[in-house]
């Protein structure tokens, strides 16, 4: 990848600040981190409690012993499927991920290098679909998928988010400043169009391609609206929904709900540890272009 | 973070169609070519982006109680029924206070961080994780976690537990609208969410100053601190600003999670746009009519805020210039 965003690592040069400076610099942060903390010590202290304890008269930093019971205690709740509800936002993580890299950097390529007459009149349609925001479409796309019987489905889950203009207007993007001697050397051998890209041009762009696909899993996998308007059946609820349904359950039981919410978490935190210089490449190059 | 928080910051460039006409073989295979390329995304556009905006457009003409084909058309009836409802108008209101309380925190509570970040020389990658980590955390979980373990009205949550040591009684921090403490809850759950996103942004931004800028000023007598922050960095981060502010506009009016969990459907305050639409279409009435419209004026409404976008940041102007 030509990168075009700079090392965030790279401290900038900076004159030789006081020592008192330093220390109110490094106090300042530190303090601010404790605070962004904050609630992931809560979320694994509560999962680790009984509910006597974490609901006791006085405040405990931590539980007494560490109930990892609960997990399986968790796994074999009836009131709610969670482990159903891990399975099924997988599923769609994982294939929504695959679908829209596949469908749309490969309409972002064809969009970016292919001289079509109508090419311009093709993008400005798809230009204008980012003026309608997908949150406020929910009911329409909720018309049209329970017309076509997918509610309590995973295709009703997936397909229609895989159509994203915005992904496809980054791919496009990031196309237009691929070098072509790549691509033109690859026709020489007698590549096609087609071929070309999947084995010059998407091999050379893997980069990108790992920063698109963080966002859209992390984004995937939390996504809430849509799998709460499609899941109307317990069985294809998402683990964002099932969150949602202990918040709203009639008996609050403490520990179960905040374990079912480091769980939920845990795949994201593991993303998020390996993959961030992904991420935060792809939001630096996606987020502001401009 | 959806994709759709991000969008519309990058400018388009004009597709590139190369002037010259090619040969009429090659032309036929660039016709194949794109649309092998493009098809299949194009179809699925058209299916699920296209027609669903039409048919709700038709649907928003029409009495389309618990149907989505309905047959008795009341012309603008939905609009009026829609414009002069006081939960789609109060929830415009809810729109508007969010956003005055979530886009000036966020914006100064990120640059902050940006700031700071940027002025450190060890441990910078640590701390900058520390404020990103929570961009991996759902609205949903993250809700729960404010609902339940800080905010808790009762005596056990956090926040009332700190209160305790200092001798204040418990605050029914959401049940209870008056006074309206729930906005400090919902203020507080996406700033801790958005926050660390927004810093990337700033640092990324912060890295492009020129530091010959800082020199040029040290040289012409500017204190480094206030004079320079003012006269330099914050005039040098003035598109990414403008950016950061127009995203966090268009994610609050999509706000939806945070206050499906924390206040939920069932209060008759704090409802946003898209609860009142959940509620219509697909409440115990599944008013597809009015629903349909209530999406209708919403997406006019975010039309003018991203042309007005536009106008400020220059969306388009390669368009325009040609």
């Amino acid at each position: 990848m030509t990168t075009t965003t700079p090392p965030l690592d790279k401290p900038r040069r900076v004159r030789r600040g006081s020592v008192i400076g330093n220390a109110g610099l490094y106090l300042a942060v530190s303090v601010a981190a404790v605070l962004f903390l904050l609630p992931f010590y809560l979320i694994v202290r509560n999962a680790l409690s009984t509910d006597p304890e974490i609901t006791g008269e006085n405040w405990k930093w931590f539980p007494t012993h560490f109930q990892w019971g609960n997990i399986s205690e968790l796994f074999n709740d009836e009131t709610v499927d969670f482990g159903r509800s891990l399975w099924n936002s997988t599923v769609m993580a994982v294939l929504m991920t695959t679908g829209i890299l596949l469908i749309c950097s490969t309409a972002g390529y064809g969009l970016a290098r292919i001289p079509y007459r109508h090419a311009n009149k093709v993008f400005y349609a798809v230009l204008a679909t980012l003026m309608v925001p997908t949150a406020v479409t929910f009911v329409p796309s909720f018309v049209l998928v329970s017309s076509l019987g997918w509610v309590d489905t995973y295709r009703g889950l997936i397909i229609p988010g895989l159509f994203s203009g915005f992904t496809c207007f980054l791919f496009r993007q990031y196309f237009l400043g691929f070098p072509k001697e790549l691509e033109e050397a690859a026709r020489v051998d007698g590549l096609s169009q087609w071929s070309a890209y999947w084995r010059v041009v998407v091999p050379n762009s893997l980069n990108f391609f790992a920063a698109m696909a963080t966002i859209t899993f992390i984004s995937g996998w939390n996504s809430f609206l849509w799998p709460l308007v499609i899941g109307q059946d317990p069985s294809a609820w998402t683990v964002q929904v099932a969150l949602s349904s202990y918040m709203t359950n009639q008996t609050v039981n403490y520990h179960l709900t905040f374990m079912a919410t480091a769980i939920s978490i845990l795949p994201l935190v593991f993303v998020f540890l390996f993959l961030q210089r992904w991420l935060v490449q792809g939001i630096a190059q996606t987020g502001i272009k401009g | 973070m959806s994709t759709t928080t991000t969008r519309g910051t990058a400018s388009p460039a004009p597709a590139k169609v190369s002037g010259t006409r090619p040969r009429r073989g090659l032309r036929a295979s660039n016709t194949l070519n794109f649309w092998l390329f493009t098809g299949p995304f194009l179809i699925g556009l058209l299916i699920f982006v296209f027609v669903p905006i039409g048919w709700s457009i038709w649907l928003s003409f029409f009495d389309a109680r618990f149907t989505v084909t309905p047959s008795n058309f009341v012309g603008f009836a939905n609009y009026r029924h829609m414009l002069t409802n006081s939960d789609f108008t109060g929830s415009l209101v809810t729109f508007t206070v969010f956003a005055a309380f979530i886009v000036p925190t966020t914006w100064a509570l990120s640059l902050g961080l940006a700031l700071l970040v940027n002025r450190l020389r060890f441990m910078r990658a640590f701390f900058r994780s520390v404020f990103f980590l929570p961009t991996a955390c759902s609205y949903v979980a993250a809700a729960l976690i404010w609902k339940m373990a800080v905010f808790n009205g009762v005596r056990f949550g956090l926040a009332n537990t700190v209160l305790g040591w200092f001798g204040i009684d418990n605050v029914a921090w959401i049940s209870n609208p008056s006074p309206p403490w729930y906005w400090l809850v919902i203020v507080t759950v996406r700033l801790w969410l958005q926050a660390g996103f927004y810093m990337i942004l700033f640092l990324a931004a912060l890295q492009n100053i020129p530091t010959e800028l800082y020199e040029a000023a040290s040289i012409d007598g500017a204190k480094s601190g206030w004079q320079t922050f003012r006269y330099i960095t914050l005039p040098q981060l003035r598109a990414t600003s403008t950016a950061v502010i127009l995203l966090l506009l268009i994610a609050a009016y999509q706000a939806f999670d945070e206050f499906y969990n924390i206040i939920t459907t069932r209060a008759t305050w704090g409802q946003t746009p898209l609860m009142v639409l959940y509620k219509t279409a697909l409440g115990a009435n599944q008013d597809y009519g009015s629903g349909s419209a209530g999406a209708v004026i919403l997406t006019l409404l975010i039309c003018v805020i991203t042309l007005f976008q536009g106008k400020i940041m220059g969306f388009g102007r390669g368009e325009e210039s040609k």
